[in-house]
C-alpha cells in the first residue's frame, strides 16, 4: 500500500502490522533525512483489570487474572499467588513450588513455539505467515505445531486445560497430577527435545539484521537456578534488590499515544529491557548442560545485544524449558495437601515471576478479610515499550537508505524481537512511516 | 489463490486473545485446516489481508470502544456467516463487570490520564450489534468443539453443540458431586457444558467460564448455596460476575440479590 506522493516526500503506510499479540499502531516520522519520531501507539481497548479488581476475595486474582492473556495465563496465575501469598505469609512446600516451575516449564515451551514459528520465522523467511511456509517447508511448520503440541499437553497434565488453567490455586493445586500421567508425557518431552535444538539450529542460520543496543538488562535472579517462578530484580547495571522494592525502581508513566503504562529504570535515562535477551545475559550460567551447548553452537555471545537474535535466545529457553521439566517430572513428589491453607489479613503483598516475554509483576492490598482493595499490575510489555521505540528509532536512523517496503518489513520484525504482548499490556499494530 | 476455498476471517474486539490462539493450538489440525479453507484474514497468524466478503467470520472480544461499534458493524456486512467464539464476544466476558460500576472511576484507578483513554461505559455482546449465526462459549472456547463448528458450518450444517450443562457433563463423566459430597459451592447445575466438567474432575466448584446453560435455574441454585452451603450473599454475587457477568441468566440474579440482600 506503499504510493509515490509529489515533490519527492514519500508517505507509507500499513493498515495493520500482524502476528503480535494484541492490537497496536505504530507511527514513524522522517523529516530530511532524520528520524523526528516513533510512537508504538497501543489502542488495545482497556479492560480495567486492576480496577475490577478491587472488591474481590483474595483467591479470585488466580483466574481472573489469567484472563488478561491468552498466551501466558500462568505467568498471570503464577505472579498473582505469589503476591497475595507473600500478603499472607505463607511460603509453599518444595513440592508445590516444584509443580509450579513445572507448569510454568509447559507455557514458556507452547509460547515460544508460538512466538518462533507462527509469529517470527515467517519474518526470517520471507513469508507472511506459517500457513505459506508450511506450502514449501511443511516439516518445519509441524515441527513448530510439535513443540507447541508438548508444552499445551504438559499445562493440561498440571492445569487441566493448556489455557486459563482451572487446577491452579492459592497456596498450590486443587489437585496433585498423578505420578504416572507426568510420566506418560516423557516421550513427548523427548521428542520435544530434539525439536527444540531442531529449532535452535535453524534460528541460528537465520540471517540477522544488524543492531546493537544498549539498554540495561533486567530479570529475575535466583542463584542456582535459571529464572522462571522467582528471584530477586537485578540487572547488568547492578541493580539488585527485592521484589518488594519493585516500584521503588521501577516507575510507570502514563503516554497519549498509547493504554499501556510505559515503565521505566527510577533515575535513568536509558530505556530497559526485559525477557529472553536479559534472563540469558543475567543467568546463563543457570542453563542447563544441552540448553548452554546450543547456546554455543548457534554461536551466541555471552550476553546478546542484537535483539534480532532474540529469537535464537527463545529457542536455547524451550530447550532448557523441556530439560527443566523432564527434572521436575524425575523428581516428582505429589504434594501432600496439594495446597497450603493461606489465611486471610490484612497487608501488601508482591510477587513477580518470569512470564515468556518477562518479568510480570503483581502487587495487592488486601483488607483483614482478604478482600482487595487496591491492585497494581506491571506486565512485561509495558516494561519494553521504551526499549521497542529506541530500536525503532535506532534501526530506521541507519537504513534509511531502504526502500519504504523493506524498511517495513524489519521495523516491523523489530516489534516483534519483544514478542509484544499487548493485550497483556493492556490491539494489531498499525505501521505507519512518514517521509518527509 | 484456489477461489474454491471458503474464505476464513478471525476478527478480535476487545479479548485475551485466547479464543483466537486456541485456533493456533490446533496443532493436529491447523495445517489440514489451511489446506480446505482460504485464511483470508487472522491477524495473529497472518500478515496477509484479503478482502472480503468472507464464507465464515469468528469474533472474538466484547464491544468496549466507540470505534468498534462500528467495525463489528462492517465485519458482519463482510461476512456470510458470523460466529462469536468466547465469553467476551457471546457475554461481555470479564470486563463487562465495569457495567456494574462506575466507568470514571474503572478509569481513575488505571490510567494517570484519564483523558487519553476511548472507551464505553459498558462491554458488550457482539449480538447487541448485529445478528449473530452462532454462539460458542466458554473462557475459553474449547478447541475441539471450534473446530465441530467451523467444520459443520462450512458444510452447511448445524453445529453438534450440547446445550446441557456442565452437571450432566459431570454425571456422565462418573465424577464424584463437589457439592453433595464435600459442600463444594459449584456452578455446574446452570452452567453450560463445553468444557467436560474440568473443574468438578479437579474437585473444585465449577466456576461458571462457559456461561449459563440453557433454562439454567439460577434462583433454585442460589437458594441452595445460601441456605444449605451457607455461602453470603457477597460472594454468590462475585461467583455470578465474573467471566459471563453480562449474561442475562447470570446478570439478572446478580441484581436480584443486590436488591434482597444489601
Amino acid at each position: 500500500m506503499s504510493h509515490q506522493v509529489p515533490r519527492g516526500e514519500r508517505d507509507l503506510s500499513v493498515a495493520a502490522l500482524a502476528r503480535v499479540e494484541g492490537e497496536g499502531a505504530m507511527r514513524l516520522r522522517v523529516a530530511d533525512g532524520q528520524v523526528t519520531g516513533v510512537e508504538l501507539n497501543i489502542y488495545e481497548p482497556p479492560r480495567f483489570f486492576e480496577a475490577l479488581l478491587r472488591g474481590r476475595r483474595m483467591h479470585e486474582p488466580v483466574d481472573i487474572t489469567a484472563r488478561i492473556c491468552g498466551i501466558c495465563p500462568v505467568a498471570y496465575q503464577m505472579s498473582a499467588c505469589a503476591a497475595v501469598e507473600d500478603a499472607c505469609g505463607v511460603e509453599v512446600s518444595a513440592p508445590i513450588r516444584n509443580l509450579r516451575r513445572l507448569i510454568y516449564c509447559g507455557e514458556w515451551i507452547q509460547s515460544h513455539a508460538l512466538h518462533i514459528y507462527l509469529l517470527h520465522a515467517p519474518d526470517f523467511l520471507g513469508c507472511e505467515s506459517a500457513l505459506v511456509l508450511a506450502r514449501d517447508h511443511r516439516e518445519v511448520v509441524e515441527r513448530g505445531l510439535r513443540l507447541r503440541k508438548a508444552g499445551n499437553e504438559l499445562i493440561t497434565a498440571v492445569g487441566g486445560r493448556d489455557s486459563h488453567p482451572v487446577n491452579v490455586r492459592l497456596g498450590g493445586f486443587y489437585r496433585a497430577p498423578a505420578r504416572a500421567r507426568l510420566e506418560g508425557l516423557r516421550a513427548l518431552l523427548d521428542e520435544a527435545l530434539e525439536d527444540a535444538l531442531a529449532t535452535v539450529r535453524m534460528t541460528a542460520a537465520f540471517d540477522m539484521p544488524d543492531l546493537e543496543l544498549a539498554h540495561t538488562l533486567v530479570a529475575l535472579s535466583e542463584p542456582g537456578e535459571y529464572p522462571i517462578d522467582r528471584g530477586r530484580l537485578t540487572s547488568t547495571a547492578g541493580l539488585d534488590a527485592p521484589v518488594e522494592a519493585f516500584s521503588e525502581h521501577i516507575v510507570e508513566e502514563h503516554v497519549a499515544h498509547s493504554t499501556a503504562l510505559h515503565a521505566q529504570l527510577e533515575g535513568a535515562e536509558q530505556p530497559y529491557l526485559v525477557g529472553p535477551l536479559a534472563r540469558y545475559a543475567l543467568g546463563r550460567e543457570w542453563l542447563s548442560p544441552a540448553a548452554q551447548a546450543a547456546a554455543g553452537e548457534a554461536g551466541l555471545p555471552k550476553v546478546v545485544r542484537n535483539p534480532y537474535q532474540s529469537i535464537v535466545v527463545r529457542a536455547v529457553e524451550a530447550v532448557y524449558a523441556v530439560e527443566e521439566a523432564l527434572r521436575l517430572i524425575d523428581g516428582y513428589e505429589e504434594p501432600d495437601p496439594p495446597a497450603r491453607t493461606v489465611m486471610p489479613r490484612a497487608g501488601v503483598g508482591h510477587g513477580a515471576t518470569e512470564a515468556p516475554r518477562g518479568i510480570l509483576y503483581h502487587r495487592y492490598e488486601l483488607d483483614d478479610d482478604g478482600i482487595i482493595t487496591r491492585a497494581t499490575i506491571v506486565p512485561p510489555t509495558s516494561q519494553n515499550q521504551r526499549a521497542l521505540e529506541a530500536d525503532l528509532r535506532d534501526y530506521a536512523s541507519r537504513h534509511l537508505h531502504l526502500d519504504d517496503d523493506a524498511l517495513r518489513w524489519r521495523l516491523e520484525q523489530a516489534i516483534r524481537n519483544y514478542d509484544p504482548c499487548i493485550s497483556c499490556a493492556t490491539h494489531f499494530l498499525d505501521l505507519t512511516v512518514e517521509r518527509r | 489463490m484456489a477461489t474454491a476455498k471458503p474464505a476464513l476471517a478471525v476478527w478480535k474486539f476487545a479479548s485475551c486473545d485466547g479464543c483466537q490462539l486456541s485456533v493456533l493450538s490446533l496443532t493436529d489440525e491447523l495445517l489440514a485446516l489451511a489446506d480446505v479453507v482460504d485464511v483470508a484474514y487472522f491477524l495473529e497468524a497472518s500478515s496477509a489481508v484479503h478482502e472480503g466478503p468472507y464464507d465464515l467470520s469468528l469474533v472474538e472480544g466484547s464491544v468496549t470502544t466507540p470505534d468498534d461499534v462500528e467495525r463489528i458493524h462492517e465485519v458482519r456486512r463482510a461476512s456470510r456467516t458470523l460466529v462469536t467464539i468466547g465469553a467476551c464476544a457471546t457475554a461481555g466476558g470479564i470486563q463487562a463487570l465495569r457495567n456494574f460500576a462506575d466507568i470514571d472511576g474503572f478509569i481513575d484507578a488505571v490510567y494517570a490520564h484519564p483523558a487519553y483513554v476511548s472507551t464505553l461505559a459498558t462491554s458488550t455482546p457482539i449480538s447487541e450489534h448485529v445478528e449473530v449465526d452462532f454462539e460458542l462459549r466458554g473462557c475459553p472456547v474449547d478447541r475441539h468443539q471450534l473446530l465441530e463448528v467451523v467444520s459443520a458450518l462450512l458444510r452447511g450444517r448445524r453445529p453438534s453443540i450440547s446445550p446441557a450443562s456442565v452437571c450432566m457433563e459431570c454425571k456422565r463423566s462418573g465424577a464424584v458431586c463437589v457439592m453433595v459430597a464435600h459442600g463444594t459451592p459449584c456452578l455446574g447445575p446452570i452452567t453450560h457444558a463445553g468444557c467436560g466438567a474440568l473443574c468438578p474432575a479437579h474437585l473444585r466448584g465449577c466456576y461458571g467460564c462457559f456461561g449459563p446453560a440453557e433454562t439454567a435455574a439460577t434462583g433454585a441454585l442460589a437458594a441452595w448455596w445460601q441456605e444449605i452451603l451457607g455461602v453470603e450473599h457477597t460472594d454468590l454475587l462475585r461467583a455470578l460476575r465474573t467471566y459471563n457477568a453480562g449474561a442475562s441468566e447470570f446478570a439478572s440474579k446478580g441484581e436480584q440479590h443486590v436488591a434482597s440482600g444489601a
